[in-house]
C-alpha cells in the first residue's frame, strides 16, 4: 500500500461522507427508501488491507457518520456488518491472482462480481440499520419493504457512481 | 494454549466482528433512548420478579423504620380527620364538589428495585398496567415528599424516572408567594438528599428554610410539600436565581410509593393538545 493509494482513500472518505451527509441525508423517497452511498468507501477499500484496520475503519466511519445522523451506533454497527461480509465474500469469491488488483472496483472486477458484492454488502449493512432503528420485530414487513428499497436505491447510485469514475479498464 | 491461539488467528475476522459489533450495539442502546426503553421493557419482566422474590428479605431489614413511618402517616391522618369532622359537625349545609373532590386517586405500590448512585436513577415498583398506571402517572412518597414519574409500564410492572434523573423536572412553587419554577437535580450535584429550584426570578425574595411544594402544573396536585430552601445564590448576569433545597424524602430509603391517578389528566391534554403550537 503506497502513499498514493492512501491518499486517495482518505480523499475518497472525505467526498462520499460529505455528499451523503449535505445531500443525501435531505433526500428521501416518501419515507421508505433513503441512500446511503458512503458504503462505498468501504466497498472498494484495497485488497491487501488488514482485517483489524478494516474492522477498525469501518467503525470510525460509522462514527462519524452517525454524529451528524443523530443515532450514534447504528451505523458503527452497520459498518461493522458490512466489513464482515466484505471479508467473508471476499476470501470466498477472489482467487489468489485476482489480488493482483489493487482495490475491488467495477472496473477490476467486472460488472458481474462487482453486482454481486455490492448487493450483499449493501444489504448487510441496510438490514443492520432498519432494523436497529425500528428494534422489534412487529412491523417486519414495513422494515423489510424499507430495507429492500433502500437497498435498490443505494446500490443505483453506487453503480452510478463507479460507471463514471472507474471505468478506465473495461473500456 | 498455541492451538487455540492458531484458532482465533484464523478465524480473526469473526472476532474482530463480535467485539465490533457489540461495541456499535452498546453504543446503540447507551445513547438511543427509543431503542434502550424498548430493550429496558423487555427485560423489565424478567428483571423485576426477580427483584421481588430477593426484595422480600430486605423488606423485613427496614420493617421497624417501616412501621415508624407508617404510625406517623396515621397519626397525622387521624389528625386531619378530626379536624375535618370538626368542621363538618359545625356546617349545617354540605356542598358537594364532585367535579374536585375525586380528581386525585392514590395507588400505593412497594419498591422493588431502587437507585441513588448513578445519573439516572430508575425505580421500579410492583403495580403495573393491571393496577390502572400508565405512563407519565405522577408519583409521591407517602410522608412528604415526590419521587417522579412512570416512565415505562408492563401488567405488572412499572418503573419510574425517579427526581434523581437528568430528564425529570417538576412544576413547582414557593410556598409563600407562588412564584413558579421548576425542580431539578444533577447539572454537577449528585447527592440524593438535594435538588435544584431553577427559574425563580431574582427580584423575588426568599428566605433559607422557606418550603417549596408543587404547584399544581403537570401531573403533580397541588401542595405537596418537596422540601426547605438550603442555599440561595445570585448567579450574575441571569435573571434568575438557582435555589439549593434539602428534599423531605429519603430515596435511600424508599419502599412505598403512591401513584397519583389524575382522572382529568385525559381531559386536559386533549383540550391543550387542540391548542395551536405555541412556538
Amino acid at each position: 500500500m503506497n502513499s498514493r493509494t492512501i491518499f486517495i482513500n482518505i480523499f475518497r472518505w472525505f467526498v462520499l461522507l460529505f455528499v451523503q451527509i449535505f445531500l443525501l441525508r435531505n433526500m428521501g423517497f416518501y419515507n421508505l427508501s433513503t441512500p446511503f452511498v458512503y458504503v462505498l468507501f468501504l466497498l472498494v477499500l484495497p485488497f491487501g488491507i488488514p482485517n483489524f484496520l478494516l474492522f477498525l475503519i469501518a467503525f470510525g466511519t460509522g462514527l462519524t457518520l452517525d454524529a451528524f445522523y443523530d443515532t450514534l451506533g447504528v451505523h458503527t454497527s452497520a459498518c461493522v456488518a458490512l466489513a464482515f461480509v466484505r471479508i467473508l465474500f471476499i476470501s470466498v469469491s477472489v482467487t489468489r491472482d485476482a489480488f493482483d488488483e489493487p482495490e475491488p472496483s467495477l472496473g477490476n472486477m467486472g460488472f458481474k462480481w462487482f453486482s454481486i458484492y455490492a448487493i450483499l454488502c449493501i444489504l448487510a449493512h441496510h438490514l443492520v440499520v432498519f432494523f436497529l432503528e425500528a428494534f422489534k420485530l412487529n412491523e417486519i414487513s414495513y422494515t423489510l419493504v424499507r430495507c429492500l428499497i433502500s437497498v435498490a436505491f443505494t446500490l443505483f447510485l453506487v453503480l452510478l457512481v463507479e460507471f463514471i469514475f472507474h471505468n478506465r479498464k473495461a473500456n | 494454549m498455541r492451538n487455540l491461539w492458531l484458532f482465533i488467528s484464523k478465524y480473526n475476522a469473526f472476532f474482530f466482528f463480535i467485539i465490533f459489533f457489540a461495541a456499535g450495539i452498546v453504543l446503540t442502546l447507551k445513547n438511543n433512548a427509543y431503542q434502550r426503553s424498548i430493550a429496558l421493557n423487555s427485560t423489565n419482566e424478567v428483571v423485576g420478579s426477580a427483584y421481588e422474590r430477593l426484595n422480600v428479605l430486605k423488606r423485613y431489614l427496614n420493617l421497624g423504620q417501616v412501621n415508624d413511618s407508617l404510625a406517623q402517616e396515621n397519626a397525622k391522618l387521624r389528625t386531619e380527620l378530626i379536624a375535618l369532622k370538626n368542621i363538618d359537625s359545625s356546617q349545617t349545609t354540605k356542598v358537594k364538589d364532585s367535579a374536585n373532590n375525586e380528581q386525585y386517586t392514590l395507588v400505593a405500590a412497594k419498591v422493588i428495585k431502587n437507585s441513588i448512585t448513578s445519573r439516572n436513577n430508575i425505580i421500579t415498583i410492583n403495580r403495573g398496567s393491571l393496577s390502572g398506571i400508565e405512563k407519565d402517572m405522577a408519583v409521591i412518597s407517602p410522608n412528604k415528599g415526590v419521587v417522579g414519574f412512570v416512565q415505562d409500564v408492563s401488567p405488572n410492572f412499572a418503573t419510574i424516572r425517579s427526581l434523581l434523573h437528568k430528564g425529570t423536572s417538576i412544576s413547582v412553587t414557593l410556598k409563600k408567594n407562588n412564584v413558579f419554577g421548576s425542580l431539578v437535580w444533577g447539572d454537577g450535584n449528585f447527592d440524593f438528599r438535594k435538588a435544584y429550584v431553577k427559574e425563580i426570578p431574582n427580584h423575588i425574595k426568599v428566605n433559607l428554610r422557606d418550603t417549596i411544594i408543587t404547584s399544581g402544573a403537570g401531573d403533580f396536585p397541588r401542595g405537596i410539600e418537596v422540601g426547605r430552601i438550603s442555599k440561595t445564590r445570585v448567579a450574575s448576569g441571569d435573571s434568575f436565581m438557582p435555589l439549593e433545597i434539602v428534599l423531605f424524602n429519603d430515596f435511600s430509603t424508599l419502599q412505598y410509593v403512591y401513584v397519583v391517578k389524575d382522572r382529568l389528566a385525559k381531559e386536559q391534554k386533549t383540550l391543550e393538545s387542540n391548542l395551536p403550537n405555541e412556538q
